[in-house]
């Protein structure tokens, strides 16, 4: 998917501007709030258990090149395969030539952000397979031509009558007096198209919500099943994953998962949380003939041992963007890139690069509501900050940015210089708003009253006063 | 109340030295005045000295401050920041306690120095400073251990957490308490007091149309409160809502609790009161 952060800006105006948008967003803004304070309210244990979430990540992320090589030797020991992918390219390839030489013409994929990243649906249709989606929010989304707008739910900037409005338009057959009002009427249609793609797809991809280095296992968490036929149905089960979702044990990604779907949609547990290893056993009721793991570096390895090392932890569960401000004023497809909000505004520069993505960091009011709700405990604000710090140093501000801190920062280090500007300027101001005290434009003050009102300073600096009462108070001593 | 614990989680205040009971000469408090006090409202300053004067402490203002160093640590500018920094430190370094009327400028202060000049000749100074740096309202509350204030204030307010103050210093239950003891005052809870107004330092003016849209959801909730006075304990935040609930033609006043606190009132709020 081609970068758009540059555009961020017109983006965010548009997103803003767009009633249909700001009406999903209030809906979504106030469903997942609830929803996950509700389940970590009834779970006394959960600061606890973010913590050792967050150790198991911690400790893994040390020793990763050892948990993967030990993950890959338990893949190929159950009778699976393991692809290593440098880059997104290497990914795209290593699916296209096990769809190749299955004679895939259909896939069916289940949702997965991996997938999204190296823009593989695109790639496929180019080369001639049909990817179809079959999460519903997926769905909908590859129906209009769109991208994910939020990480677990894709069609998040939807809202339900348009979802109908693009059924009738594409189910021809759908009869025109049939219901669909309601969500679970659309979720019934959209069942009913995607059922036989299970059967008529050659290959099922899935990503993988974690990988387990002691036995070769991969795991996916779903609300709607369509991951477990996506991946037993086909005769191949493709898995993409980045190398950052590998735990060491069982017992580790059993100990995330409590605050996986807690912290993502207030829900205990997933309704599907889904266990593959290898391909199907000759004892085994179904599954796939074949099982390959694409393994994706895509960046990542080069954060290691970096300022941007923790955001390795990242399980992908939303919770930052459904608490964050910015997000719920813009939302998702703003960003310009596959991952939105708090985690795509640190993800993004890291993967694509600060000088296309400069703007994602910057556009944080560092409240720190996502960091506080973090299941992984990842500091997302100061990480934005970092990148900050790199856009800084290698001159990508605005030059007009640059100026005007530049020019603040010389008085702020020079205290006797900041008291003589300050005691000069400040009493000017103030006796320029007159008898109103309010400005409603000033000359570069447009950012601030473009949208708001600003108060005239009361009078004179405090320091100013301050020092006449110290000077009247020491003269009222020698007196 | 119980509804809002959840929302620090992740921060817990920093453990308070124990109060000195055997101290007998007064606390010597350096007065970070914060730069938007010192220059848009001066009332929050004098309202902090007489709150840390009737407290029982001394109080000083160094005049070689200037900032705390957030819009330049904020864009990207560790430099400038640094320098900064220092400069606060050197300041203040001889006081009992450092105390800011702002969360946000005692959480650079208190958080974030330390990490900022981690490594350099200043790292020592800039954790034991780290130890004296406090909020007022959490100071007065926390430290000082001060449960009711002698103020009185006809009429009802709704109180705004700012983010830092809540999230980096666990500011949250302080300002409640003191303000129910105000005599006269009425509290009415606003909903998601706890969700950030927009304000963001430089990002209001980076980002004026987001800024907006976040302080538009911000007015309707202090509207949707029904109270005569907003109250917060952050210049920057107060200012931003203000300034949005005037454009509104809001009736609402907009102060800075510590005004509140200090039973000074009767000057005019910000904004001059007038319309």
């Amino acid at each position: 998917m081609e970068i758009q952060s540059p555009q961020f800006k017109q983006k965010a105006r548009k997103a803003i501007a767009d009633e249909q948008l700001q009406r999903a967003m209030g809906k979504a803004k106030i469903g997942f709030v609830g929803k996950r304070k509700k389940a970590v309210d009834a779970l006394p244990e959960f600061e606890d258990l973010r913590s050792s979430a967050r150790a198991i990540k911690d400790h893994t992320l040390e020793h990763l090149d050892l948990y993967l090589e030990a993950y890959e030797r338990k893949v190929i020991a159950s009778g699976g395969q393991v692809h290593w992918a440098e880059t997104a390219e290497d990914a795209r390839q290593a699916v296209l030539s096990i769809c190749r030489a299955a004679g895939a013409r259909t896939v069916t994929k289940g949702k997965s952000m991996i997938t999204e990243e190296i823009a593989l649906n695109d790639f496929l249709e180019k080369e001639g397979v049909r990817p179809v989606e079959t999460d519903l929010g997926e769905y909908i989304i590859q129906l209009r031509g769109e991208h994910p707008s939020h990480i677990i739910g894709p069609a998040l900037h939807l809202n339900k009558e348009q979802v109908e409005e693009d059924f009738r338009r594409v189910h021809t057959e759908l009869p025109a007096g049939r219901d669909l009002s309601q969500p679970e009427s659309l979720l019934g249609e959209a069942r009913h198209i995607l059922r036989p793609q299970y059967f008529q797809a050659d290959v099922g991809i899935t990503g993988a919500n974690f990988l387990v280095a002691e036995t070769g296992t991969s795991i996916i968490v779903t609300n709607e099943g369509n991951g477990d036929l996506t991946q037993t149905l086909p005769r191949v089960h493709i898995v993409v994953a980045s190398i950052e979702k590998v735990v060491p044990t069982l017992e580790d990604a059993s100990q995330i998962l409590r605050v996986l779907a807690r912290s993502a949609t207030g829900q205990d547990m997933s309704v599907y949380t889904t266990l593959s290893t290898g391909p199907r056993r000759p004892d085994d009721p179904d599954g796939p003939d074949e099982y390959h793991v694409i393994l994706l570096d895509n960046g990542r390895s080069s954060m290691l041992g970096t300022e941007f090392h923790e955001m390795l932890r990242c399980i992908r569960c939303g919770a930052c963007m459904n608490h964050c401000p910015v997000y719920h004023a813009v939302g998702g497809h703003a960003y310009g890139w596959v991952y939105p909000g708090p985690m795509g505004s640190v993800l993004t520069p890291s993967l694509v690069g600060v000088d296309k993505a400069g703007h994602l960091p910057n556009a944080s009011t560092f409240c720190g509501r996502c960091e506080s709700v973090c299941p992984m405990q990842i500091p997302l604000p100061r990480m934005m900050r970092h990148w900050r710090e790199r856009e800084f140093e290698r001159g990508l501000n605005p030059a007009t940015q640059r100026f005007g801190l530049g020019f603040w920062a010389f008085f702020a280090r020079r205290p006797g210089l900041y008291r003589l500007a300050t005691s000069m300027a400040i009493p000017a101001l103030s006796g320029l708003a007159g008898r109103r005290r309010w400005f409603r434009s000033l000359p570069f003050a447009g950012g601030w009253t473009r949208h708001r009102d600003l108060p005239a300073p009361e009078s004179r600096t405090f320091m100013q006063q301050w020092r006449d009462r110290e000077t009247a108070k020491q003269e009222g001593g020698a007196s | 109340m119980s509804e809002r614990t959840g929302s620090a989680e992740k921060f817990k205040p920093a453990k308070e030295e124990p109060l000195k009971e055997e101290s007998i000469s007064p606390k010597r408090v350096g007065l970070f005045v914060t730069c938007l006090v010192d220059l848009f409202r001066p009332t929050v300053g004098f309202a902090a000295v007489k709150l840390l004067e009737e407290a029982g402490c001394t109080v000083e203002v160094p005049m070689a401050q200037t900032c705390c160093g957030q819009p330049a640590y904020n864009s990207g500018d560790r430099e400038d920041a640094a320098a900064i920094a220092r400069q606060t430190i050197e300041a203040f370094e001889e006081f009992d306690y450092v105390v800011a009327p702002s969360g946000s400028c005692a959480g650079m202060l208190k958080k974030h120095y330390p990490s900022l000049l981690k490594g350099t000749s200043y790292e020592a100074r800039a954790e034991a400073f780290s130890g004296r740096v406090h909020e007022l309202v959490s100071f007065l509350v926390d430290v000082l251990g001060i449960t009711e204030v002698p103020a009185r204030h006809e009429g009802s307010v709704t109180y705004h957490d700012s983010c830092s103050g809540l999230r980096e210093l666990g500011i949250q239950q302080q300002p409640r308490k003191l303000l129910s003891s105000v005599e006269g005052l009425e509290l009415k809870e606003m909903q998601n007091s706890d969700v950030c107004c927009g304000f963001g330092g430089t990002f209001c003016v980076k980002y004026p149309d987001i800024s907006n849209k976040i302080v538009e959801e911000k007015t309707a909730s202090i509207e949707g409160a029904g109270a005569d006075t907003l109250l917060a304990g952050d210049l920057g935040c107060l200012m931003n809502m203000a300034g949005k609930l005037h454009r509104q033609g809001s009736r609402v006043e907009v102060r800075h609790v510590a005004e509140v606190l200090a039973g000074m009132t009767d000057k005019p709020a910000i904004g001059g009161g007038g319309r």
